[in-house]
């Protein structure tokens, strides 16, 4: 457990290394799984790696407690995410999963909220790809790496900062508009 | 102060401050006065603030992605097993289908092996011990089987048996003949032919397995006892070294070999046999195995496969416990009086052959 929650708060905060342990640890019974079921080793590895993302998703949101081991956890949501890629476009699969119905249902919420948070991110993502510079820069500076308007001002050469002001504002509103038109 | 007419993105720019925190804690209470004042302000403040809020995660979580992306590749380059994984996959996928495949065909190998008698065969071909019989006839018997075959294709009861030749002697003078038991095991009807071509029907009065020795008797009237026999029969163990030699019949004519008795004891260390170094062949089974002076010391049944010049005779001694054992009913008034005048005494060799080949018959088996 201990070493879970360690892992976990690396992972919340964006360590390699809580990455790099979640691996040695987990990603070898979940290969073996999928190898075992009809996958490669390729397949494998992107299954767990979308797990991760969904255990990413987890963790990060404000409500998160972590009610089974890791271990649990990651196994669940991998076999759940192979039987879906192994079903793909086959109705048969909820009549499969009937059994230990309690356990899949978390990890279906987990992995619906995923998706549906991975929707939300590529469309953020998309929005800020589809600004163009300089406003992409203006605004990642100012409101994700917190760079001062003093600075920005300078480095796009505006005359003053009231002018950068304006041009942030518009850039803000150009943004709010792809986002919220799709 | 109240700043009512502020312009949108005035507000953002102060609501911005208040959220990096640049606001000194008299502004910060402004603020939010502000907004309790104007609701309408407040409700993009919120929805800045999430906007704002989710950018964040945006990047945070692309940025996971990322390290996640290189971790991964790092992990993977360190713990995939080098390349032949195509195979190693395939094995992995297929291990326990073969696994099964494999015990399957084991059992079934073993199984049949086993229900056609295989290893019945094998043991009797295991052992190293060859009887002497010859099998006159495999090559003809194998076509007239398939001319039979072709001719009569409804006629299956015309089938050619089998056919053996081997060795006997004379051992009494009212038509007793020694032979090998594995000649004549499994035999429709026995004949003997002397070396002038007479041919006599033989009935087979007495059989002894272990001994591997059958007691046979002319039955056929043309036969007329003889006057006596030449030979006597050695009842003590002959020595090792001494000269011996024998007259048999693997092929249509008598054929004479001679050698030395080289052991006392015979195969797998038998006590009733002698071992000899004698060539013989398959033909030579029965025939009997005479000392210089012209004395049976024993009658010849087998070789050892692979070991050159081991063949090995069994003894007087299991002749004379075998015609002991007879029953009384089976010799049908015709007692076994084996002769004590030995007339080849002082002959030479090549007469004591003349003399001795007239009581030593092919046995053919039918």
């Amino acid at each position: 457990m201990q070493i879970d929650s360690g892992i976990i708060n690396g992972i919340r905060e964006g360590d390699n290394l809580a990455i790099q342990q979640l691996y040695q640890l987990h990603f070898p019974p979940i290969a073996k799984m999928i190898i075992n079921n009809r996958g490669s080793r390729e397949e494998a590895q992107d299954v767990f790696q979308e797990t991760v993302m969904v255990l990413y998703d987890k963790i990060t949101r404000d409500d998160f407690v972590l009610s089974s081991r890791l271990q649990t956890f990651l196994y669940a949501v991998s076999k759940r995410l192979w039987l879906k890629h192994l079903t793909r476009g086959e109705a048969k699969y909820h009549k499969d999963l009937i059994d230990n119905h309690e356990d899949s249902l978390a990890t279906e919420e987990a992995i619906e909220d995923h998706e549906a948070i991975e929707a939300n991110f590529t469309h953020m993502e998309d929005a800020l790809n589809g600004l163009g510079e300089p406003c992409k820069t203006i605004l990642r500076d100012f409101y994700i790496k917190g760079k001062s308007m003093a600075a920005i001002c300078e480095k796009f050469g505006y005359t003053n900062t009231d002018n950068a002001k304006t041009q942030k504002y518009k850039c803000l509103q150009r943004l709010k508009k792809i986002f919220f038109k799709k | 102060m109240v700043m009512k007419t502020l312009s949108q993105q005035e507000f953002i720019e102060w609501a911005d401050a208040y959220l990096r925190g640049e606001l000194s804690s008299e502004d910060r209470l402004q603020f939010e006065a502000y907004c309790v004042a104007n609701p309408e302000k407040a409700e993009l403040f919120t929805q800045h603030k999430a906007f704002v809020a989710a950018m964040n995660k945006t990047e945070a979580r692309a940025n996971f992605k990322h390290n996640l992306n290189k971790v991964a590749q790092n992990y993977h380059k360190a713990h995939t097993p080098k390349t032949p994984t195509k195979v190693i996959n395939l094995w992995d996928r297929l291990k326990l289908n073969a696994a099964v495949a494999a015990a399957i065909a084991i059992v079934s190998v073993f199984s049949t092996l086993w229900l056609t008698g295989y290893y019945k065969n094998l043991k009797k071909t295991t052992s190293d011990y060859s009887a002497l019989r010859r099998d006159m006839n495999t090559v003809k018997r194998n076509v007239n089987a398939q001319n039979a075959a072709i001719k009569n294709i409804n006629n299956e009861k015309d089938r050619e048996t089998m056919h053996y030749g081997a060795t006997g002697f004379m051992i009494t003078k009212n038509g007793y003949v020694v032979t090998n038991y594995h000649v004549i095991t499994g035999a429709d009807s026995v004949h003997l032919q002397n070396h002038k071509g007479e041919s006599f029907k033989a009935g087979i009065v007495y059989t002894n397995p272990e001994k591997d020795l059958a007691i046979l008797h002319i039955s056929d009237s043309t036969f007329k006892s003889v006057k006596n026999i030449p030979y006597t029969f050695k009842r003590d163990d002959s020595d090792m070294g001494e000269d011996v030699y024998t007259i048999g019949f693997p092929r249509d004519e008598a054929v004479y070999g001679q050698g030395y008795l080289s052991s006392s004891t015979g195969y797998a260390g038998d006590t009733l046999a002698y071992q000899i170094s004698i060539p013989v062949n398959p033909g030579n089974s029965g025939g009997p195995l005479l000392d210089k002076d012209g004395n049976v010391i024993g009658i010849i049944s087998g070789k050892q496969k692979g070991i050159d010049g081991a063949a090995f005779a069994i003894k007087t001694k299991a002749l004379i416990e075998t015609l002991n054992s007879i029953p009384a009913d089976s010799l049908k008034g015709k007692n076994v009086v084996l002769n004590n005048k030995n007339a080849l005494n002082n002959l030479s060799r090549t007469d004591q052959i003349k003399k001795l080949q007239d009581y030593v018959y092919i046995v053919k088996v039918y």
